[in-house]
């Protein structure tokens, strides 16, 4: 549990609109732990999306670099980054991001067609992780057919079924009612507690930070120290 | 892969039936007119084409509407290289009312039908009208078109030669292909001869045109030069070409328009091509999202271009297949109404050919475009664009 598996050393990321150059994150330095269920918060543009981007490996840094699993992927080109993506991370959109002419199954099939798996493989795998978010019975529906809850349980399935080292998750309720917004949160408490997976969460809402298991604050740009969640032990079983 | 690009591309155009449904209509009228016009230019070409290149025609240098003496012919039968020698005159003469034209010669009967063996005449009727002085021959489809038999009187009043001739129609011919012109209509030259005989003494004994038949249609421009060396410096200097440069010839006066049917066949691709670009350039900008998606998802960015190739290639071969489906049955109600101008309006082969390769060109270029564009969307931009 203490060996880190996500490193981010001395990472700055700025962008440019028009001549002007913006910074959003300096000297961002801190380990995530592998089996972390870590919650960044912050207020809306303080660059959450932006860090989290970098870690999934959606963007590169300006300096520093991010070493996830021993590769450190600011090193990478495009289609090394592109295959390390499919490989290691697993998305969760706040917008769900799904493919509206896919089913549900479809498109948790998605991420499996970059991999050697079999038809017969990719079908069981993707209806295993349906099973596990609850929608088996959804498995023949698309997208436009389907509630806000489901469509992020859908996402969810897809961001798992390719058994990622990472899933990165931004604003996964921020889209969603109450009862929605505590389906996908307990979902995610269930793959980090069951499955073991390390889920790096972006949000606004303390509610949804709550559901962590530790919390760090963005503001401004920089980070505060890591809180531990000390109701977490016990708020669980949801 | 291929099968999700497919899935992905037949299914993207269902989520803008109205958008697709008028593209792919858009694409069915543009090929369909792409294919009319194209029939078109090709059945004006079509007499040209069904030219034998073992014929040669022999005219009077000066013009079409000049003569020559009919004593040529034992000369140019000498000449090296000819096998058979016809000849015929323009007759121009009215079938009740101006607007019923059809073309008529007035032919040397044996002769003529020797050399174009593709009027094919069942023999007794052909018996009979060599019998006839009077006799005549029609064309299957000229004879539908006025519902003569044979046996009909057809009364024709002559405008190059004037009076009433009273032709008995003693046989109908049919086309050996399906390109030969059905629509002719000959008469006995003898039987014309006499009565210029008549009218203009000493205009008697002149050949409108001479058909020459070769030996080798390797040799068509040696025997030419050699027929109008021959008659170098005479009266009458000939001008020999093969039939089918003499058809042309006919062609050429309205080559123009041809020209012009042409390039509006084209310009209707390239209509049809703008439309559709506005039509992928606005469905692909809807999707930058989903190619921002996959690309995240690991996906390489030449995924985001095929689905837009797909799915442009999609609609275009739709739309093409109805307009080609619809041009042959459109192509014959059109033949039929033009049926005395054309002799044959039929789809060539290459027209169609030209369909598909048009409806792929428009669905290529048409995605060029958005296609880059799906291909370069940088990821965080891209997701950002959904909200
Ligand atoms: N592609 C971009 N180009 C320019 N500025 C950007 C871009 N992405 C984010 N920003 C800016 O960076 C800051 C942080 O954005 P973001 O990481 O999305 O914040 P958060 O997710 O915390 O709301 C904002 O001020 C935003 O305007
Ligand atoms: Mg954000």
């Amino acid at each position: 549990m203490s060996t880190p598996l996500i490193c981010i050393e001395h990472v700055s990321k700025s962008y440019r609109r028009g001549r002007e150059e913006v910074p959003v994150l300096y000297d961002i330095h801190f380990d995530i732990a592998q089996g972390e269920y870590l919650a960044l918060m912050g207020p809306s543009g303080s660059g959450k999306s932006t860090l989290l981007n970098l870690i999934a490996g959606l963007d590169q840094p300006n300096a520093g670099s991010i070493i996830i699993d021993q590769v450190d992927i600011s090193q990478l080109g495009d289609a090394a980054l592109a295959d390390w993506r499919a490989a290691n991370i697993g998305f969760i959109f706040q917008f769900y991001n799904l493919m509206p002419v896919l089913t549900a199954l479809e498109n948790v099939e998605l991420p499996l067609q970059l991999t050697h798996l079999s038809r017969r493989e990719r079908r069981e795998r993707a209806l295993a992780a349906l099973a596990l978010v609850n929608l088996s019975d959804r498995v023949k529906h698309y997208p436009a057919e389907l509630s806000g809850g489901q469509l992020q349980r859908v996402a969810i399935a897809r961001a798992i079924v390719s058994d990622p080292t990472v899933i990165v998750a931004d604003e996964p309720t921020g889209d969603l009612d109450r009862k929605s917004g505590e389906e996908v949160l307990s979902l995610l408490d269930r793959l980090n507690r069951e499955l073991g997976k390390t889920i790096v969460m972006v949000t606004h809402d303390q509610h949804a930070a709550n559901a962590a298991r530790a919390v760090r604050h963005l503001e401004k740009g920089e980070l505060s120290g890591l809180v531990e969640n000390r109701t977490w032990n016990t708020a669980t079983n949801v | 892969m291929l099968t999700l690009i497919l899935r992905i591309a037949l299914r993207n155009p269902w989520r803008h039936k109205l958008r697709s449904s008028l593209t792919v209509a858009g694409i069915v009228v543009a090929i369909l007119s792409f294919g009319l016009l194209s029939t078109v230019v090709t059945a004006w070409y079509a007499g040209a084409d069904a030219a034998s290149d073992k014929r040669l025609v022999v005219r009077n240098s000066i013009s079409m509407t000049f003569s020559m003496p009919l004593a040529y012919a034992e000369r140019v039968r000498a000449v090296e290289g000819v096998n058979d020698i016809t000849w015929s005159n323009w007759f121009g003469g009215v079938y009740i009312d101006q607007r019923n034209f059809f073309p008529q010669f007035a032919v040397d009967a044996p002769s003529y039908f020797r050399l174009y063996p593709e009027f094919v005449i069942p023999p007794d009727q052909y018996l009979e009208f060599l019998r006839d002085r009077r006799g005549a021959v029609a064309g299957h489809k000229l004879a539908q078109r006025f519902g003569w038999k044979v046996g009909d009187v057809i009364p024709l009043k002559g405008t190059i030669f004037p009076g009433d001739y009273q032709l008995v129609l003693r046989a109908i011919y049919s086309g050996a292909r399906s390109s030969t012109d059905e629509n002719q209509f000959m008469l006995h030259w003898d039987f014309l001869n006499e009565r210029i005989k008549q009218i203009y003494p000493g205009a008697e004994n002149q050949a409108g045109i001479y058909i020459v038949g070769i030996r080798d249609g390797r040799e068509a421009a040696a025997v030419s030069q050699r027929i109008d060396t021959l008659f170098h410096n005479s009266i009458a200097e000939t001008l020999t070409e093969t039939e089918k440069a003499f058809q042309l010839s006919f062609v050429a006066m309205t080559g123009t328009i041809v020209q012009a049917i042409q390039i509006v066949s084209w310009v209707i691709i390239v209509i049809i091509m703008a439309v559709m670009a506005n039509t992928m350039a606005m469905a692909s900008r809807e999707r930058t999202a989903e190619y921002a998606t996959l690309k995240a998802l690991g996906f390489r960015p030449w995924v985001g271009a095929a689905l837009v190739y797909a799915e442009s290639l999609t609609l275009a071969l739709v739309g093409a297949a109805i307009g080609i489906w619809a041009t042959g049955p459109a192509a014959h109600a059109i033949g039929t109404q033009l049926d005395n101008i054309f002799p044959t309006f039929q789809v060539a082969a290459q027209t169609v050919r030209l369909q598909w390769l048009a409806a792929i060109v428009v669905a290529c270029v048409a995605a060029a475009f958005p296609a880059r564009r799906a291909m370069q969307v940088k990821i965080i931009e891209g997701l950002r664009s959904l909200a």
